[in-house]
Formats: C-alpha cells, structure tokens, sequence
C-alpha cells in the first residue's frame, strides 16, 4: 500500500510543477488573463460547463460521431484488408490505390468531403470513416501475410474447411495486427474529427467548442476543452484496446504487453 | 499402405532446374517405423512433404491405404520441427482438440479424447496452459499428441526433436517410442540424425543429396527398447553412416 | 504493371461518374479540368509559392522537434530522474491532437507562421522523443560493455555507440515526425494560415466551390509527402541502418 501511494506521489509530482509553474506565470500579471487565465479559472469553467450540460452535450456528438465513422472504417477495414490479404485479385486490384490514398494527410481530403457529403454529420463522419480505414486495412493485410504457412499446413491436414481455416486460423492469427490497426485507427479517427469539427462549423461537439471559444476569448473554455479532449483519447487507448489486447494477444503470448 | 512409386520432384530456380527428389520408390507397411535419414539437400523434408499433400510430385505416384494423396486428408497427421506450429491463440487442450473440432464432434466428447492424448505424452496438467508457457520440447509433445488425437493411420514427423537439447532429445525419443508402442501407427521420420533412426526405426532408409536420391535401404531388427551403448546398436549407425559418405558406386 | 492497370481503372471510374451528369460540375470535376487548373497552377508560380510556404513550416517544426526530441529522449534514457519527470507529463500530453491547440496558438500568437508552426512542433515530438528514449535503452549493452573494454568512455561512448546503436530507432521517429508533422500543418494551414500554404489553399477553395484545385492541391500535397517518404527517408535508412543490415521493427 505504501509502495502504491509513493508511485502515485511521484507521477502527480512533474504536474505539480507544471501547474505551480503555470500559476506563477497566470498571477504574475505578464499576460492577459483572458488569454493566460489561471489553473483554479480553468477548473472553474470546467465544473460550470459540465454541470449545465453543456460539455456533456458537446462531448456526447463528437464521441457519436467517432463511434460512427470508427465502426464503419473498422468493419471494412478489417474486411478488404483480409481480402486483400488472401486473394491475390483483390490485392493487385485496390493495394495500389490504397498505398497512394494512405500518406495524403486525411485533413487535406477535409474540405473536398465536406464540399461533398455537406457540413454536417454526414460530412465529418464519412471523412472520418474514410481517413482511419487506411491503417487498419494496411495492418490487417500484414496481419494476414504475417499468419505462419505452418499454421495453416497445421490446420489443412487436420481438416479445415476455407471458412473454418479463416475463423480458426486466419482471424486469430493475424489479430496482433489488426489490433494495431484499430489502435493506430482510432487514434486517427480522433485526430481527424476534432480538426473537423473545428474547420467544419459544427454546431456541438468538442472541436467546435475550442475553436469557437476562440471568438470571445475564452482562453479556460478552450483548455477545459482540451483536457476533455485529451482524457477521452487516453481512456479510448487504456481501457479499449489495453483490455481487449491483455485478454487476447497477450495471454496468448503473440505480443508483449 | 504406403507406397511411394518412382516419386520425382523438379522445380525451376533462376539457375535452371533443379532435381529435389530424383526417382525415389520405397513403401511402408502397417504399423512400422520407417526413418528417412539423410544430410540438409537430400529431399527428405520434400518427400515428406509430397506423402502429406503439400504439392505433388512431378512425376511418379503416391499411395496412402492405397488411395492416390490428392491433397491433406485426415488419414494422415503431422508434426513440424518448428515449435511455432502451434496456435498461440489455443490452449494444449485447445490445439489437441483442433482437428476434432473440424471433423464435427461433439465438445465434451473431443475434450475427453483431446485429455487422453495429452495424457498419452504426460502432460495432462498442462491441458490450459497457453503454447507460450511451456518449454520447447512440451510444445513438442502436443504437437505430436494434436497429430493423433484425430486418430490418422500414419504420422508423418519432420524432425521433430532437432531443435531441442541433447537431453530433451533423449527423453522425447523414448517417449515418442513408447507412443508409437501403445498407438502402432504407420510413422515416417525424417531425421538428420543416425543414432536417433536407429533407435526408433523399423527400417531405415537412406537419402543422399544432388540429386536427392535413395541409397540404400537398411532393416533394424533390434529389440525394444534399445540399447544405444550395444555393439549391435553401433554397427547399424555404423552401416547407416558408411551408406551415406560413400561415393557413387554400382545401382543403388 | 499491376498497379497501372489499377489505377487507370479507377480513373476511368471517376472520370465516368464526373461526366455522368449526377453531380454538379463545380463539385466534381472532370479529370482535363483538373490536370488544366494543376498546369496552370504550376506554370503561373502559385503552386510552387504555396508548397514553399507549407515545407517552410513543416521543416521549422519538425527542427525544433528533433532536436528537443532528441536530447530529451538521450536525457531521459540516461537519467533516471529525468525519465521519471518527464515521462508522466509526455503521456499525459500525447493522447492529445495537436490540432486542439491551434485555437490557442492562434489566440497568444495570432494567424500565422508561429501558431502553424508551433502545432507542428506539437505534432512531431512526441514520435522522435519516444523513438530517441526507446533507441537509447534498446542499445545492446553487449556493445556498450565491449566498447568500455577497448577504453570508450563518456562522450566517446555516446556518440560511437550510443548513437549508432539507437538509429534505428530515431530514424523511425523521424519518419513518423515527418508523417505527423505533415498532417498538422495541413490542418494547422486550414486553421491558422492567412495567404499562402497548401491546406489554405484547400480550404480557401471550399469557399469558392472550386473543387478543381483542391484536388489539383491535393495531389500536390500527396506527391511531396510521397517523395519525402520514398527519398529521403528512404536513402537515409539505405545509406545508415540497413547498410549496417540491423534494421529492427521500430513502432513509437
């Protein structure tokens, strides 16, 4: 217990001088408060917008949309990349197009797909489907060329089926990386949909909720905004994808946690 | 039961064709051990891997129970050199029961079998372990046991123990001994290894490479369980090893 | 070949669907249009005026991350109680983009070079601190104690084998710093940029409907971030690490 406390003293210890650095440079008068406002400021608007809702209601839509275009990049994702991976058809077909689609920057496809799909959600959630495909269609793929020829030698010889083999062998071998992919994909798909939500104009959601604070010099609602941002795209990394990692690929010993 | 007929193997390389396996003919009967001994190149491994359907030979035939090998097929079961065979992603149990499980039976009932497989290579404490828990030549044993759980009439290993230290190696041939004893499957080894063919072996046949080509074929009457240290024992490895650094000489 | 016949399919797909009728001409273009506006583009100077500005930035950026990357990351692997200071807050700063920053730049700092500037900073330090820190642990400490035996020491020890050794790993996290840092100033141009610059460009068009050259840039955009991938990091890593045949998997 003690052990515990004492490495929890620690990690809060570089915060404490950041924040104690942050508030000697807020109170010292050097820069405006409205654009330098202090930490317990900051705090303040934080408690105020969360208990009338408001951030809530901002962080509701943008997850809504993450969710949306997320599931969509994931399920097809994971499907053409393990196509693409075992026909070769497939492969010569959309690897091409797929290795020059991946390095553009998916903000630059941004004003094109709201142009496009509108400014709304349809917009921003078909932009994000789209940008966070690209890396969990590579990962699959490699997963499933990384997937041991004695494996599958292992599985035919003791009678699997094309369907069963994909079930049984393929899906589960490749995991580690199709894991990776959703991981780097989300990541993505984050990234991408709170830029969006700023270059977009949505009415809620958390990009917005920054780049409009702008407007009124709402220095704290854009940091309140920002630590909102940041603690959701931990909890998505640490309590999604560690859990679901530990309990497969972990325990089965493909990847060191 | 088995029947290997004038089996050759020929594949192209950018520096022209090359012949892995060159006429070969041999044919094993119910319940022996057949060892297939020779160097790295000999087309051992590639002989091996035409009996379980990998590919087919360019020319020549193949007989398993007298059907022609088209493909896998359950009549035959496999074990690899490479600790990886496994799926990571199966526990012992899991892994034992795969073939089973693809054949439709019943959970309890395959677990039951899958348990009696791996009793038979003593590790029946072992059955929820993940591969990555056990040691190499423990893998090693579920695989063999995955191989039989299904119940093929021939096992067909790929140096199996070649990977492991002197000692495991030593332990795992006995075992392996005493499995073949209780099962009385058809097994063709593949090994690099004299003294490990004729201590398993019913027959021992002799591969040597450019081409990969049979040499001779060479019977080991010795009584289980044998005695590496006996003299009988040494003049077989004696045999075995002059068969394979002679030089071309006569029909072989 | 493959690919050609790939991507000329999927051109003749969208110039069908352009000329189809289904959709405004503005929104979709045809591929003439696009390839006429391009040319012009780039014939009048705008374009390279444009992309001048862009690597301008994503270079200031990506220089200040490498080298604050770089010595904080030399600096934490070496020093226990800088690795613990840093590591939290690093961790803590990560998760988020560093495109939520850019109102704030914009606020202290005004539309402009120093706000796009700045994002890209953020974006790209995270990737070359983490690869340096990782690099400089994963040394071999084989070769640190075979190095202190033949007398290195200090300064020596650092730059002959601490550095070399790690390179694998910073030229990773140079290569994901470049990735990074292009996505941020694409972005950070959309938002901060106020006249010059290939996201403001983009967005610029938005305004205007003139899908023409925001695809005409988009192109641009991919083209440089390709070349920069294919040749400099590319050479850099044949000229180094894989010349030296130790190239690992690197992820950040």
């Amino acid at each position: 217990m003690k052990s515990r406390a004492a490495s929890i003293l620690r990690a809060a210890f570089p915060f404490a001088v950041v924040a104690a650095l942050w508030e000697i440079a807020a109170h010292s008068g050097a820069f405006p408060p409205r654009l330098f406002p202090a930490l317990e400021a900051v705090a303040a608007t934080l408690a105020s917008l969360t208990a009338s809702g408001v951030l809530p209601h901002h962080a509701a839509d943008t997850v809504f949309r993450l969710v949306a275009g997320f599931a969509v990049a994931a399920f097809a994702g994971v499907l053409l990349g393990i196509v693409m991976g075992r026909y070769r058809r497939a492969e010569d077909l959309l690897m091409p197009l797929v290795s020059i689609g991946a390095p553009i920057p998916g903000l630059a496809y941004a004003p094109l797909f709201l142009l496009w799909f509108g400014l709304g959600d349809t917009g921003s959630i078909v932009l994000v489907a789209f940008v966070s495909a690209f890396p969990v269609i590579l990962n699959s793929w490699t997963g499933v060329k990384a997937v041991k020829e004695i494996w599958i030698r292992a599985a035919q010889t003791m009678g699997a089926d094309e369907r069963r083999l994909f079930r049984h062998v393929i899906l589960p071998g490749a995991l580690p990386y199709i894991l990776t992919g959703l991981r780097l994909g989300l990541a993505q798909a984050w990234r991408i949909l709170v830029a969006v939500e700023m270059l977009a104009a949505v009415p809620w959601g958390l990009g917005w909720l920054i780049f409009g604070a702008r407007e009124f010099l709402n220095t704290d609602a854009m940091l309140a905004g920002i630590a909102v941002i940041g603690a959701i795209g931990l909890a998505l990394e640490k309590l999604v994808f560690q859990r679901l990692e530990n309990y497969t690929v972990v325990r089965w010993g493909m990847m060191a946690s | 039961m088995i029947e290997v007929k004038n089996v050759t193997l020929e594949y192209g390389t950018s520096e022209g064709k090359v012949l892995a396996v060159d006429n070969a003919s041999f044919s094993a009967k119910e319940s022996e051990f057949l060892c297939l001994v020779g160097p790295s190149g000999c087309g051992k491994t590639t002989l091996l891997n035409m009996i379980a359907g990998f590919f087919p030979p360019t020319q020549g035939e193949i007989r398993v129970h007298g059907q022609a090998v088209n493909g896998q097929g359950l009549d035959r079961g496999i074990v690899f050199q490479d600790f990886a065979q496994l799926f990571p992603w199966r526990t012992a149990l899991g892994n034992v029961a795969f073939g089973l499980e693809m054949k439709g039976v019943a959970k309890s009932e395959r677990e039951r079998i899958a348990l009696e497989q791996l009793r038979l290579v003593k590790l029946e404490k072992f059955a929820g372990s993940f591969p990555h828990h056990l040691s190499g030549g423990m893998q090693q044993r579920v695989a063999i046991a995955r191989a039989l759980a299904y119940n093929p009439g021939v096992l067909l290993m790929d140096e199996p123990f070649a990977a492991l230290d002197a000692l495991t190696r030593d332990e795992m041939q006995r075992l392996l001994a005493e499995v073949w004893r209780a099962t009385r499957k058809t097994v063709i080894y593949v090994t690099h290894n004299v003294a490990e063919a004729v201590y398993l072996a019913d027959r021992v046949i002799v591969m040597t490479p450019h081409p990969g080509r049979i040499r001779a074929e060479v019977p080991v009457r010795l009584p289980r369980p044998r005695d590496p240290l006996s003299v009988e024992f040494l003049e077989h490895q004696k045999m075995l090893l002059r068969h394979l650094t002679q030089k071309e000489e006569g029909p072989s | 070949m493959k690919a050609a016949v790939s991507i000329t399919l999927s051109l003749i797909l969208y110039e069908a669907v352009a000329r189809s009728g289904w959709f405004a001409q503005a929104l979709v273009p045809t591929l003439p249009t696009i390839a006429r506006t391009l040319w012009a583009m780039l014939a009048d100077g705008t374009m390279a005026r444009h992309a001048a500005n862009t690597l301008w930035r994503v270079f200031a950026g990506l220089a200040l991350a490498a080298v604050t990357g770089l010595v904080l990351g030399f600096l934490m692997a070496r020093y226990r109680p800088v690795e613990r200071f840093f590591m939290p807050l690093v961790s803590a700063l990560m998760p988020i983009p560093s495109l939520a920053w850019a109102p704030v730049f914009i606020l202290w700092f005004g539309l402009g070079n120093t706000a796009t500037v700045l994002v890209v900073f953020y974006a790209a330090s995270f990737p070359m601190v983490i690869n340096t820190w990782t690099g400089a642990r994963a040394v071999n400490p084989l070769w640190l104690r075979a190095a202190g035996a033949m007398g290195a020491s200090g300064a020596s020890m650092f730059w002959k084998v601490v550095v070399p050794g790690a390179s694998p790993f910073i030229i990773t996290g140079l290569r994901l710093a470049f990735q990074r840092a292009w996505i941020a100033v694409v972005g950070a141009e959309m938002l901060a940029a106020s006249d010059f610059g290939l996201g403001w460009v983009i967005f610029d068009a938005k305004e205007f409907l003139n899908a023409d050259i925001m695809l005409a840039s988009l192109a641009v955009i991919g083209a440089i971030g390709y070349a920069f991938e294919r040749l400099v990091f590319g050479s850099l890593e044949r000229g180094t690490v894989l010349r030296w045949g130790m190239v690992r998997t690197a992820k950040a």
